[in-house]
């Protein structure tokens, strides 16, 4: 609690000294649920170019990008995704005393227990990336909510698309 | 049996009394959210029937239309038409004043006559059934009735009437359990109610911020277990119907789900994934030792005993997506079930054991479907797109499910020979993962 209340101040002071220049590009620009960053686009996507590695205090910030998206009945990180899981890597190597909980979910398609099952593969997908990274496994919970508490209501192709996802909350 | 399951229940209850969790969020209140029946589809070989209105010879009228409430009840099971008011062509209150020739010639094939005395602050019934066609009288009886019972009253003279003619046991006396949902993303609210399996009477019996999913009743129908996030994490409770007592059964990392329990009541079949994936487990509920029955990277959920208890079913994607397989309660190779579609899951037997109920993906969405265990038959039953989470009727002639109306999430029912179906709409917010209670008396 007190690492979230301090993550919260840091990213909060951090987001004054960024530039907001990153351009948000099509198809990525959620605002996350969790309400760490108030839904700006930020470090994660713009370190979307594979620079993100040499870039100077990469890690030090929380990255504002807080839920990446998946395919129906998939848990691959899609490669839009990958500058997203490396940023928030980066930020946990940082930072080793910041936990996070790896929130999986998936759509309203199928029974409710299997998609519990659908939305912790998801979240152990994202903790295999993380920690393929570095990151140590000690820093990330999983919970799958399956299809509980959709992102979005209803029952469109665009409703699916935004409630197949992984949420970092730190 | 019964005595032994009770005496099971209180030394688990004192077993568990360190980890009680108590009575949070319990809500004795009774916040009234009952379902209403609206008839989707009526069969074509239903039976007619006439219930005639019961004679009452008190003062005023009588807080509950007890024949109405058999009539519907006796609709509701898919298996009678009755014949509407306006086409009685006469209202007698006993066997002695029935002339069989006037229901024959309006094609009633049953009639059920009744009437109602006060008696101090209680009611006596006395109700009849006879058969038009054969001409004789096939059930009477007298029963004591107050106020507040006049509606289980009437579901005891249903249950008594469906099986005199059918065969049958009635399960019209039975309860629902089902989950509402109300508001979204930090406004959500979930509770667990308990009903009439006709929707009345409704009680919630728990609420919380965070999802609740897939209560399961005890055999004894005295306790519901079920799955809460209350905790942050899935996690599966055992709670009692009526005290509102509860304990937290499993908190493990990971996915705690699916709890099914064994037809003794002994032991819990579940979900979880401390290890990596889920997998089924047993649990013996007076040690609470965990038996893992499976064993592979697959989601593995779902389970479901055989009415023998030897046996479980359960979903798994092991073969890439998900289907039903079948394994002894004590272990060993899982032998898959369904090959028809490429989605089967959910899967619950009927009490004979000779059908298995499931929710099955087709062109045009989820339904519910059946497959006979011995010729592997399937037969879709419900036709919406967002049809799941099936539970039988303890008699096996009803399954009841979660479906859509619109945007809202109600609970329908379909027969077992799909023929005939209702829907359980709620007044407001969401309703769904339905569980029907075995039989309570």
């Amino acid at each position: 609690m007190q690492i979230k209340t301090y993550a919260k101040t840091l990213a909060v002071a951090l987001s004054l000294a960024v530039v907001a220049g990153c351009s948000s590009s099509g198809g990525t620009q959620e605002g996350d649920m969790d309400g760490t960053s108030g839904g700006m686009s930020g470090q994660g996507m713009n370190s979307g170019q594979g620079t993100s590695g040499s870039q100077m205090g990469a890690g030090e910030q929380m990255p504002s990008v807080n839920t990446i998206y998946f395919a129906f009945d998939s848990e691959e990180i899609r490669p839009e995704f990958e500058s997203v899981l490396r940023g928030h890597a980066q930020y946990m190597m940082a930072n080793p005393n910041a936990n996070v909980t790896l929130q999986g979910y998936a759509d309203e398609r199928g029974t409710r227990e299997y998609n519990l099952g659908l939305g912790e593969r998801r979240a152990q997908a994202v903790e295999r990336y993380l920690t393929v990274q570095g990151v140590s496994p000690s820093q990330i919970q999983i919970v799958s909510y399956g299809e509980e508490r959709p992102a979005m209501q209803g029952h469109t192709e665009e409703a699916y698309a935004k409630n197949r996802r992984v949420v970092f909350s730190y | 049996m019964k005595r032994w399951m009770s005496q099971g229940w209180k030394t688990l209850a004192a077993g568990w009394l360190v980890s009680l969790v108590g009575l949070m969020c319990l809500t004795t209140t009774a916040k009234a959210q009952n379902l209403t029946i609206e008839i989707t589809r009526g069969s074509d070989q239903a039976t007619p029937i006439a219930v005639v209105p019961f004679e009452f010879s008190g003062q005023g009228g009588l807080p509950q239309d007890v024949a109405q409430i058999v009539s519907d009840d006796l609709e509701h099971s898919g298996q009678f038409s009755p014949l509407s008011r306006s086409a009685l062509v006469s209202l007698p209150s006993s066997s002695e004043d029935v002339f069989y020739d006037d229901w024959k010639r309006v094609d009633a094939r049953y009639l059920v006559v009744g009437k109602i005395e006060p008696q101090g602050d209680q009611y006596r019934i006395q109700y009849e059934l006879m058969d038009i066609l054969g001409g004789k009288r096939m059930l009477g009886e007298t029963l004591t009735s107050s106020n507040g019972n006049l509606r289980a009253s009437a579901h005891y003279i249903s249950d008594q009437i469906f099986e005199a003619i059918t065969g049958i046991r009635g399960a019209f006396s039975t309860r629902i359990a089902y989950v509402s949902a109300s508001g979204a993303g930090d406004n959500a609210r979930y509770a667990l109610y308990v009903a009439d399996a006709d929707g009345y009477n409704s009680q919630q019996i728990l609420s919380s911020d965070d999802p609740i999913l897939s209560p399961a009743w005890s055999p004894d129908g005295q306790k519901i277990a079920y799955v809460s996030f209350e905790s942050g994490n899935s996690a599966i409770y055992v709670q009692n119907a009526s005290t509102g007592e509860r304990v937290r059964l499993t908190s493990f990392r990971g996915i705690n789900g699916a709890p099914a329990w064994s037809p003794d009541g002994s032991k819990l079949a579940m979900s979880l994934s401390k290890d990596g994936q889920p997998e089924i487990y047993v649990m013996n509920l007076a040690s609470r030792q965990l038996t893992r029955l499976t064993n592979n990277s697959a989601i593995e959920t779902e389970p479901d005993w055989t009415p023998d208890g030897q046996s479980l079913i359960f979903t798994s994607d092991r073969s890439g997506a998900p289907q039903l397989y079948r394994m002894s309660a004590s272990g060993g190779q899982a032998q898959r079930v369904t090959f028809t579609g490429n989605y089967n899951s959910d899967g619950r037997f009927s009490p004979d054991g000779k059908t298995l109920f499931m929710v099955t993906r087709d062109d045009s969405g989820y339904h519910v479907a059946k497959q006979d265990m011995d010729t592997s038959r399937v037969t879709v039953l419900t036709d919406s797109r967002w049809d799941e989470s099936p539970s039988v009727a303890p008699n096996g002639t009803m399954i009841i499910f979660a479906t859509q109306q619109g945007a809202q999430g109600v609970l329908g029912a379909v027969s077992s020979d799909g023929r005939a179906s209702f829907r359980l709409p709620s007044a407001q917010g969401d309703v769904r993962e339905p569980a029907w209670s075995p039989f309570l008396n």
